[in-house]
């Protein structure tokens, strides 16, 4: 047991944490327990959705593919194409400058300067995943108001960067 | 907090019962895509919820009402955009700090304006960003989502 914890780092602090516990319970410190009890109220509530939430996370990973609406990108204009781009950015993960790949991937397709930064900024703040996590976290009002309220500022932002990149022959480039 | 499991527990399981009945397979291979993702990052988890019971026991609740609560003022502001802004945080790892901030006192535009910036505004990123769309337009973009990241924060902290 020992030395798949030393070969294996990725569990260096559960096995302290679990240790310090131990130990804490054994000679009665009380600091140590205080740690773990928040740590036990963490858990629970951490146990309670998460794995929930990554298993509606992964039906729709299956259900509605990447791949499929990509295709469609680059054909769709006005309304629709500004929803297909929200609607894609929604289906992703990951942390922001995951997305700059795509967003060259968009720009080849044919996408226009407003969807790529709206992709941007759906990206960052619509993935279904993190509003999952961020319901379960903070609440439905909380998510429904920062949401609601981050959608006009970043399809906003798109509009006024398109605008002002309207002549200045911009373009992504490819890493 | 166990209100909003059960919303997750019953959407989780009408959706499995939804797919499943649509298409065996898939539903199979969406559920172990599911557990995998979830295995990928429970250890990490684990490691956030460690130290965010470490930090919680160190850092006394009227410090964090203080500077990051209602009555904090600009600094309600100014700390958490600029923390947001400059550290790059795993989503899933913020959301829990997020928690716990609001229950020791801290606002809701604060927890708001953190959120945003860390979501949008990437200063560590930002050399990588610029070889994508060039130096001045990656500074643009990063400028007005930090202010939109204030207004969202106001905002918010306006329904509460």
């Amino acid at each position: 047991m020992k030395i798949s914890f030393t070969q294996n780092k990725k569990y260096i602090w559960l096995a302290a944490f679990v240790t310090a516990t131990i130990i804490s319970y054994l000679f009665d410190f009380n600091p140590g327990r205080k740690v773990f009890a928040n740590f036990t109220q963490f858990f629970i509530e951490m146990i309670s959705f998460i794995p929930f939430l990554f298993i509606i996370v992964g039906l729709f990973d299956v259900w509605f593919p990447k791949e499929e609406i990509e295709k469609h990108i680059g054909e769709s204009s006005g309304l629709k194409g500004m929803l297909l781009v929200i609607i894609l950015a929604m289906l992703q993960a990951g942390p922001l400058y995951g997305a700059f790949p795509v967003a060259y991937i968009l720009y080849k397709k044919g996408a226009s300067i407003k969807n790529i930064f709206i992709y941007l900024g759906a990206f960052a703040s619509l993935k279904i995943p993190m509003l999952g996590i961020e319901i379960g976290y903070l609440g439905v009002k909380f998510t429904m108001i920062r949401t609601l309220t981050s959608l006009p500022l970043f399809v906003g932002i798109g509009y006024l960067l398109e605008w002002y990149l309207r002549d200045k022959r911009f373009k992504v480039y490819e890493i | 907090m166990i209100n909003n499991a059960i919303i997750f527990v019953a959407v989780a399981m009408i959706l499995t019962a939804v797919s499943y009945l649509l298409d065996r397979e898939k539903t199979k291979a969406g559920l172990k895509k599911g557990l995998q993702m979830f295995k990928g990052i429970a250890v990490p988890f684990l490691n956030i919820l460690i130290l965010v019971s470490l930090v919680l026991y160190f850092v006394p609740p009227d410090f964090i009402a203080k500077y990051l609560g209602r009555n904090s003022g600009i600094w309600g502001f100014v700390i958490p955009a600029v923390i947001g802004s400059i550290t790059l945080i795993p989503g899933f790892i913020s959301y829990p700090i997020a928690a716990v901030l609001i229950r020791q006192g801290a606002s809701y535009t604060t927890v708001a304006t953190f959120m945003t910036t860390l979501m949008m505004v990437g200063i560590v990123t930002l050399p990588l960003e610029a070889k994508y769309f060039g130096f001045r337009v990656a500074v643009i973009r990063n400028t007005l989502n930090f202010f939109a990241a204030i207004v969202i924060g106001l905002l918010v902290g306006l329904c509460y």
